[in-house]
């Protein structure tokens, strides 16, 4: 099978339609998983042994199987699950199936994030008597979030390779035009190839550009003795 | 309230009522028994040294106050109330959130580990509690916080961030930091053992600055036995979990029987002090 050029070319404009769709299916599933990893960062800090074991079970159960085995379960079974079933769009189910996904490993993002923030700087908060509230807002997270933006960045693009998944279902991304245009015209090559193109040109500089943001991060933190500080108190 | 100067003074300052009280206090960590019935009254003003070998408990006599830790038995009583427990309904109860914050309100803290916020200037580090707790003026705090750096040599730094100070700078910010909320007692945990030598003279100026001003009480944990002797009104030898010595810094550093306290400051003054 040789290149054709003219089959290229009618394509690309095929095969971008649905280049919004998957593009909006990416935003929206991450940020899905950006509140749903809060959830669970936040149910796992409640301190109650029974509820941590079952999140931490669950998250577990979550992450240890394929987000395609739960995007079919949420699109085929779901609906028949008596009582809290009910039928999801293509769309709908891939936002919330890849979202509960990968919210699992955001959770953790966090999680990380909060505990690079060492325990003196609650106890200083605590000393200068200020509200739990107020230590999360003015004390903790401006120092817990700033090193995750790497990662987050990190899993908003892994998140946009996974979101062909979604095709299988039937979401029409751009896997999803080229399979479609390809069984159109007995012929995949150059559908498929403009795919693999719009995801090298759209995840490569925004990989650029998470170093680029880790660089400067790191630079940043490791200017700042007082966290290595903090986290080396033992007391 | 009067000065503690001088020691006639200070019988006077002893018919108040004392602003903490520790009352048959004791507190474990799981089977590790700490405290093993602490009673300890802190009077306004009072400057306290509290000595003791390593682990012998002088930082969790300290963080109770604070809040930071809890005892297993026994209560403290700050300015009258009763810190770690409250009323509800006749009963006393386990003091919640809202109860702490009433109290601690009083108290201030210095840490071994300075404990700055690293995202925030030094001046933002000095409003910041002033601001949002004490719900002041952003201008009036500032005022306020500015005077203070410059009280601790350190208004040229206001701009600066907490990792652009020396350790003997950060600790003077903590200092500043606590002052500015006004407390009633001063907590100081071991303030100058995270430093390098030649910048523990700067800090041990601040502290003696503030002493000199009187109306604080100041509970000092302190391995600076000179330092202890020169401003504290009374030094508590703390050994095994119990008070073991307490008295005038004369009476405890100088002539004491006290075989224990003995070794210890022979230890220390061989130089093998931790
Ligand atoms: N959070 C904790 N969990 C378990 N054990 C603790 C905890 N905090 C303190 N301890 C133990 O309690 C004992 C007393 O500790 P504390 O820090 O009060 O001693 P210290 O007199 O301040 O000692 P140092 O001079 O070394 O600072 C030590 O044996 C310590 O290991
Ligand atoms: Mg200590």
């Amino acid at each position: 099978m040789n290149w054709k050029w003219d089959m290229f070319f009618d394509a690309f404009p095929f095969v971008v339609q649905g280049l919004w769709i998957t593009i909006a299916l990416t935003f929206a599933s991450y940020l899905f998983a950006l509140l749903f990893g809060f959830m669970w960062t936040f149910l796992k800090r409640i301190p109650n042994k029974p509820l941590n074991w079952l999140v931490t079970w669950v998250m577990e159960f979550i992450r240890s199987t394929p987000p395609l085995v739960q995007l079919f379960f949420i699109f085929y079974a779901w609906p028949m699950v008596p009582g809290i079933g009910m039928t999801l769009s293509p769309f709908t189910s891939a936002i919330v199936g890849i979202g509960i996904h990968y919210s699992t490993y955001i959770s953790e993002v966090y999680r990380s994030g909060i505990e690079s923030v060492g325990k003196g700087q609650w106890e200083a908060s605590r000393a200068l008597n200020f509200t739990r509230w107020q230590t999360w807002r003015k004390v903790i997270l401006p120092q817990a979030l700033p090193p995750t933006i790497p990662m987050l960045g990190n899993y908003l693009i892994i998140m946009f390779k996974e979101v062909p998944l979604a095709s299988t279902i039937g979401v029409t991304g751009i896997l999803h035009m080229a399979n479609t245009y390809g069984a159109h015209h007995f012929r995949y090559l150059e559908a498929l190839t403009i795919v693999a193109i719009l995801f090298l040109v759209l995840s490569y500089p925004a990989a650029v550009l998470v170093r680029k943001l880790e660089e400067k991060m790191n630079r940043r933190f490791d200017k700042n003795e007082i966290l290595k500080e903090d986290k080396g108190v033992v007391m | 309230m009067p000065q503690v100067m001088d020691k006639e003074v200070k019988q006077g300052v002893q018919q108040d009522e004392p602003i903490v009280k520790y009352e048959n206090i004791c507190k474990s960590f799981g089977d590790l028994e700490v405290l093993k019935g602490i009673d300890l009254d802190i009077m306004p003003g009072e400057k306290v040294a509290l000595i003791g070998p390593s682990g012998s408990g002088k930082t969790t006599i300290i963080r109770m106050l604070m809040t930071l830790e809890e005892p297993t038995s026994g209560n403290i009583i700050v300015n009258g109330k009763n810190l770690w427990k409250m009323n509800k309904n006749d009963h006393l109860v386990r003091a919640n959130d809202k109860h702490l914050r009433q109290i601690r309100g009083d108290i201030g803290m210095v840490f071994q580990h300075f404990n700055l916020f690293p995202h925030m200037t030094i001046l933002e580090n000095c409003t910041t509690a002033l601001i949002h707790v004490k719900k002041m003026e952003k201008k009036e705090a500032e005022e306020r916080s500015m005077k203070m750096l410059e009280k601790v040599g350190l208004g040229d730094k206001f701009d600066a961030y907490p990792s652009q100070l020396s350790g003997g700078q950060k600790q003077r910010v903590a200092m500043a930091r606590a002052l500015v909320m006004r407390p009633q007692v001063m907590l100081f945990d071991e303030v100058t053992s995270a430093l390098d030598p030649e910048l523990v003279g700067e800090v041990l100026e601040v502290i003696r600055d503030i002493a000199k001003d009187g109306e604080m009480a100041m509970i000092l944990v302190t391995h600076e036995m000179d330092f202890a002797q020169e401003i504290a009104d009374r030094v508590v030898f703390l050994d095994n979990g119990v008070i073991a010595e307490e008295g005038t810094p004369e009476e405890v550093l100088e002539k004491s029987n006290n075989e224990r306290l003995q070794s210890f400051l022979h230890r220390f003054r061989n130089g093998n002090g931790v």
